[in-house]
């Protein structure tokens, strides 16, 4: 027997947070995600222990200001691609300067520097990735997926599925299924 | 999360592929420390060993001696501790049944050996480029498949 299963990304991480924070005793809160306000200065000691406590489910404290910002950026360009009505309504560099009060140049080339990736192919890797979950946990359409996600038409998401993949969208569902069928995980 | 050093594998039975990708790898803008195998079995090997330092990407050719890429792969994906290492099919071969057969066993990368060296540095640098986004982004990396 099979159960389909959906996460909250948002819910876990906080709740991960929140329990490793309570478990070393320190007074907190959390501004948001990617931000933790503490009361008092951390010791070294302490600053060790949390980067243990949080290494261990993959969550890494960042200590440059570029990372950080490039860490909001992401953040940002996930929460518009997966709101459609947001992303009908802005552009990319509006919303990003908005939220983040930067100048677009600014956030664009702060971005390149740190991943040596631009914003516009990030945005296009961030689509892709909900395509993929659309196309195998939805069972959705193309046709369905194209008018979710904004794009002017199916022919430009399968283009722009196989540039960014190599693949079709067609042959992806294939090996998905097959190594499901096999309970092969990478 | 800013770029350090990222640590690579080739296993590779060809001395000379293994030479040309390793002068790919340097001209990369991308800090890399790349390690190199011979065969399967030494790259298994290495892997296995408790205190092994995992690359974060591993480029496997199929046809090798003693062990190859094929055997490799499935020997990854059933070894809890190295299940969820990126690996990279890196061989000559453009027939799509191999290709298809190696991503349903869960290889993430297929890169067909290019015939340039221009074009090897372009699609290593691609590869690891985007293995890069998955390592520090809220990708689905169970969904991560490329093919260059």
């Amino acid at each position: 027997m099979t159960l389909n299963i959906k996460f909250d990304y948002n819910f876990i991480c906080k709740a991960v947070l929140q329990e490793q924070l309570d478990n070393l005793g320190l007074e907190y809160t959390l501004q948001s995600l990617g931000e933790i306000k503490f009361k008092n200065k951390l010791t070294h000691a302490q600053r060790d222990q949390l980067c243990q406590a949080f290494g261990k489910y993959g969550i890494e404290i960042l200590d440059n200001p570029q990372n950080v910002l490039v860490q909001r950026i992401k953040e940002a360009i996930t929460e518009l691609v997966n709101d459609s009505d947001k992303a009908r309504k802005y552009n990319v560099s509006t919303y990003l300067s908005n939220t983040l009060n930067y100048s677009y140049p600014h956030l664009s080339s702060i971005f390149s520097e740190v991943t040596h990736s631009s914003i516009e192919n990030f945005i296009i890797l961030k689509k892709i990735d909900a395509v993929k979950h659309l196309i195998m946990d939805k069972n959705l359409t193309l046709t369905e997926i194209a008018h979710r996600l904004n794009y002017s038409s199916v022919a430009h998401l399968s283009a722009q599925f196989k540039k960014t993949t190599g693949l079709t969208p067609s042959s992806f569902q294939r090996i998905i299924k097959k190594r499901k069928e096999k309970g092969i995980t990478p | 999360m800013a770029l350090s050093i990222m640590n690579i594998a080739l296993a590779d039975d060809d001395a000379d592929d293994r030479m040309l990708f390793e002068e790919a790898i340097g001209e990369i803008e991308i800090k890399t420390k790349l390690s190199l195998f011979s065969d399967g079995k030494q790259l298994m090997d290495y892997l296995t060993q408790p205190q092994a330092i995992l690359p974060e990407l591993i480029f496997l050719d199929l046809n090798m001696p003693i062990k190859n890429g094929m055997q490799c792969l499935r020997e990854i994906r059933q070894n809890e501790s190295l299940l969820h290492l990126c690996v990279a099919i890196y061989s000559t071969s453009s027939s799509e049944q191999d290709i298809e057969e190696t991503f349903v066993h869960g290889a993430n990368i297929y890169i067909n050996k290019p015939n340039s060296f221009g074009a090897l540095k372009k699609a290593v640098e691609k590869a690891l480029r985007l293995n890069w986004q998955y390592h520090t982004s809220a990708l689905n990396r169970d969904n991560f498949i490329l093919r260059l």
